[in-house]
């Protein structure tokens, strides 16, 4: 070693010549590189945006539907006997009357024609469960409405309300072709004209072809038998399916047939005349036959102008019946539905009933949950911050302590409500499901950003600072209090809001102390059992009704909504108060 | 202490042979020495720095003159790993004693920094904390007249008269600086250490700061550390030149540029080495 320092080997050094074809050449490279670079970030970058876009798309998409709400506007009438019998007005028995029977009572005025047990539950399960209680504030609020009859937005049910938002059947309507002779016997009907139903019958032979064809699509998929194994199964399954699609390939081919309209294999025809809604179940070139769903006007035996009306979707796959559906298309056409802003997402608790339930309960947890967790987390973490920056004596203690505090930053967050449920449940027996555990364990979960945001702050103001305090004789803390901490306090506040929107979206340490609870009340206090934002979003997703995956995307997008608005703030604070030295 | 104290006859007594001996001691320095850690930053410092003058301390970047400074107000003892033993006395007392509290000593030795470093606050709040800190006023009037004297001594009144409620950070370099200094002497102190004051500022500044201490040194007792060898020339009246962490030769302003004894502090205003 020392003897090459000693005696270097002789080298010619030599300048850069940039005319040379090699160093041009190197030149080259360098801006190629560079380049691919440039295209490699610009490319991850759109990328993650179109997956943004997408995503947010996507949650809006699903979840703007349940901002808003369908309601049918029936003529209610109040009668005195069933909500006040004895005729005294007394708030208690005013309250205790059975107001949703009034509201079905409204909804069967509409449709008279509806007398079958079966079919009367589900005309009642048009109007939601929670609409008595609307109408029972209503009526507590102005007991003179008593005795009269009221025109009232009813809210409907889930599946009512999402069926008018699209998202059951698509309804073809077709013009029927000449006169049309109704003959009504009770509940069934007979639809006669000369070649009155050619175009539907037409039209679901080509349903009947389709369907065909997709069965053998199947039967392609079936693999085929192999020697030597047992393919008796197989064989089975493909002679049912070729037998399948020949009798339908034959019943499409017959163009003259009637046919019967199978509830779990065609869509549903409706044929709308004279005022009533007629759901077909066999249908032949001149003539169909088949229920009412509503009664047309009375009298009415033939009619020129009317119309049939095809739900797509066969109705065993969907979950409104063609009953419910032609009911809301009888209210639709009378001008009946109101499509409103739905506050009610606001003010109500969690429910059992997808169109009742609400974020205000989740958004009141959440938030007494934050406040817990501020009151903790920022003196306890501000504190350390201004200990273990400027007082605490560098040693080893205190660099493991650091190493430590970064570490607990990466530690799973269910570990805190392993903790949580160890320490603040079982161990000092706080309550339960409680906003003050919840704010307590994500002060913990917390307390470790706060706190290298805190001292990253801290750092960054210069020390001139605290000399000039010092030199005019102010001690250490006065120091630090009267100029230092007052200057990093941006830099805090910034750390402790993105801090405290970690903590609004965090699930995993809530459930484990028993946040997950389904609470219908709004807690009024942070010993109430509560439930959160992020873990009504886990508990609406997992809820098989199609309405609560609207409610969760919506849900979501409010929870979005505030974790935008808390960076934005953070980010506008640091802009606001960011200082150049 | 008997050989640091027969030490510092031995050199007040050459120190009497050329120039005018120091008035009376405001501040003296026996056997100080400083470690940073393994680090051996001032070795064995003797000085005398008289009352009401104006003392320089010149020498190359790290020879210790700036360390020396900041153990007149104890400035060190803010790091953590700085050792520093000897005796330094104000008036006689012994500034290292455990019964002073050094926030009180920092009330009696103001500071001034290389770089100007006024709070982010109002003009009047950074003059007034000091006294405000230590209880100098009895009512806001008494505050506001503190505020404005100090001001005024720093010949910054004028200048910002009209805008005592606006922030210090808005106030140009030399106004920062001088503000600097009123709020050092709003404590009224008796010892003003400077650290390089006019390093970070134009010539027209620095001009106006030199003056500015000219005048200070009538009521205050000034120490400075300086680069710049024409500015410990122009206003002070003692220089002290440090070389590596000792202090090589102390005297008379005029002696130590005309006539000094050391080899090293005639390399070192001439423009040999530093």
């Amino acid at each position: 070693m020392t003897e090459a320092i000693k005696a270097p080997a002789p080298t010619a050094f030599r300048g850069v010549d940039p005319y040379s074809a090699e160093s041009m050449a190197r030149m080259k490279r360098r801006y190629r590189a560079e380049a691919r670079f440039k295209f490699f970030g610009l490319a991850a970058v759109l990328v993650a945006g179109v997956f943004v876009l997408a995503l947010l798309g996507d949650i809006i998409r699903k979840g703007m539907p349940a901002f808003f709400e369908h309601r049918a506007l029936l003529e209610i009438t109040l009668s005195a006997e069933t909500i006040d019998p004895k005729g005294t007005r007394d708030p208690a028995e005013l309250r205790a009357a059975d107001y949703q029977r009034l509201v079905y009572d409204a909804l069967r005025n509409q449709f008279p024609n509806v007398k079958e047990r079966r079919l009367r539950r589900k005309l009642e399960g048009l109007v939601s469960a929670g609409a008595g209680d609307d109408l029972r504030v209503r009526v507590l609020a102005d007991p003179s409405l008593i005795g009269k009859t009221i025109r009232m937005p009813v809210l409907l049910s889930d599946d009512a309300d999402l069926h008018l938002k699209g998202k059951g059947t698509r309804i073809e309507r077709a013009d029927g072709g000449g006169a049309l002779a109704l003959n009504l016997d009770g509940g069934a009907v007979e639809l006669r004209g000369a070649s009155a139903f050619a175009a539907p019958l037409g039209a679901l032979k080509g349903v009947l072809r389709s369907r065909a064809d997709a069965l053998s699509r199947d039967l392609s998929r079936i693999p085929p038998s192999r020697p030597g194994m047992d393919n008796t199964a197989l064989d089975a399954q493909r002679m049912e399916l070729t037998q399948r699609r020949d009798g339908l390939r034959k019943r499409a081919d017959d163009a003259g047939s009637t046919e019967a309209l199978d509830p779990t294999l065609l869509p549903s025809l409706v044929v709308e005349a004279g005022g009533g809604m007629f759901l077909l179940s066999e249908i032949g070139k001149d003539s169909a036959r088949g229920t009412v769903l509503v009664a047309p006007s009375d009298g009415v035996t033939e009619v020129k102008a009317w119309r049939v009306a095809t739900y797509v979707t066969p109705e065993a796959d969907r979950r409104v019946t063609d009953a419910e559906i032609a009911w809301l298309e009888a209210l639709r056409a009378k001008g009946q539905l109101q499509n409103a802003f739905a506050t009610r997402f606001f003010t109500n608790g969690d429910s059992r009933e997808p169109e009742l339930a609400g974020i205000r309960g989740a958004l009141t947890g959440s938030a007494l949950t934050l406040l817990v967790t501020l009151l903790f987390c920022l003196p306890i973490g501000v504190g350390a911050a201004v200990y273990l920056e400027e007082f605490a004596p560098k040693n080893r203690l205190t660099d493991i302590l650091e190493v430590n505090i970064n570490n607990l930053a990466a530690v799973p967050s269910i570990v805190f409500g392993l903790l949580g449920l160890a320490m603040f449940l079982n161990f000092f027996g706080l309550p339960r499901s409680a906003p003050l555990v919840g704010g307590l364990v994500l002060a913990l979960l917390v307390l470790p950003t706060i706190i290298i945001a805190s001292r990253a702050a801290l750092k960054a103001v210069p020390p001139s600072i605290k000399e000039a305090a010092l030199g005019v004789g102010a001690s250490h803390q006065q120091a630090i209090f009267h100029h230092v901490l007052p200057l990093a306090m941006p830099g805090i506040m910034t750390g402790t809001i993105i801090g405290m929107a970690h903590a609004l979206g965090e699930t995993a340490p809530l459930l484990m102390i028993g946040m997950v609870a389904f609470i219908v009340d709004v807690p009024a206090g942070v010993t109430d059992a509560a439930t959160v934002l992020p873990v009504q979003i886990y508990l609406w997703s997992d809820l098989p009704e199609m309405a609560f995956q609207t409610r969760t995307a919506a849900a979501i997008m409010v929870l979005l909504g505030f974790l935008f608005v808390m960076n934005g703030a953070a980010i506008l604070l640091r802009r606001r108060f960011e200082r150049r030295w | 202490m008997s050989f640091a104290s027969e030490t510092a006859k031995a050199l007040n007594a050459g120190d009497a042979q050329g120039a005018p001996k120091a008035a009376s001691a405001k501040v003296a320095a026996r056997g100080v020495n400083v470690h940073y850690g393994e680090k051996h930053a001032l070795k064995d410092v003797f000085v005398d720095i008289p009352e009401k003058a104006v003392t320089a301390f010149i020498g190359p970047s790290g020879c210790g003159k700036s360390t020396f400074l900041r153990c007149i107000n104890r400035m060190n003892d803010t790091i953590s790993t700085c050792r520093v033993t000897g005796e330094i006395t104000i008036d006689g007392k012994d500034i290292y004693d455990r019964m002073l509290d050094p926030v009180l000593l920092r009330a009696r030795v103001g500071m001034v920094f290389q770089k100007p470093n006024p709070f982010p606050k109002s003009i009047y709040e950074n003059v007034a904390y000091g006294p405000r800190l230590h209880g100098l006023a009895r009512s806001k009037a008494e505050l506001d007249e503190i505020v404005v004297r100090s001001l005024r001594r720093a010949s910054l009144f004028e200048e910002v008269k009209d805008r005592l409620d606006d922030p210090g950070t808005g106030l140009s370099g030399g106004q920062q600086q001088r503000l600097c200094i009123a709020r050092a002497i709003a404590v009224s102190p008796e010892v003003i250490l400077m650290d390089e004051p006019c390093s970070a500022l134009d010539p027209i500044a620095t001009a106006k700061i030199e003056e500015l201490i000219d005048e200070l040194r009538e009521n205050f007792t000034i120490v400075i550390v300086t680069h710049s060898m024409q500015q410990a020339a122009r206003v002070s009246q003692r220089t002290a030149f440090f070389h590596l962490g000792s202090l090589v030769e102390e005297g008379a302003t005029d002696q130590i540029f005309t006539n000094p004894k050391d080899r090293r502090t005639q390399d070192y205003i001439t423009g040999r080495f530093g």
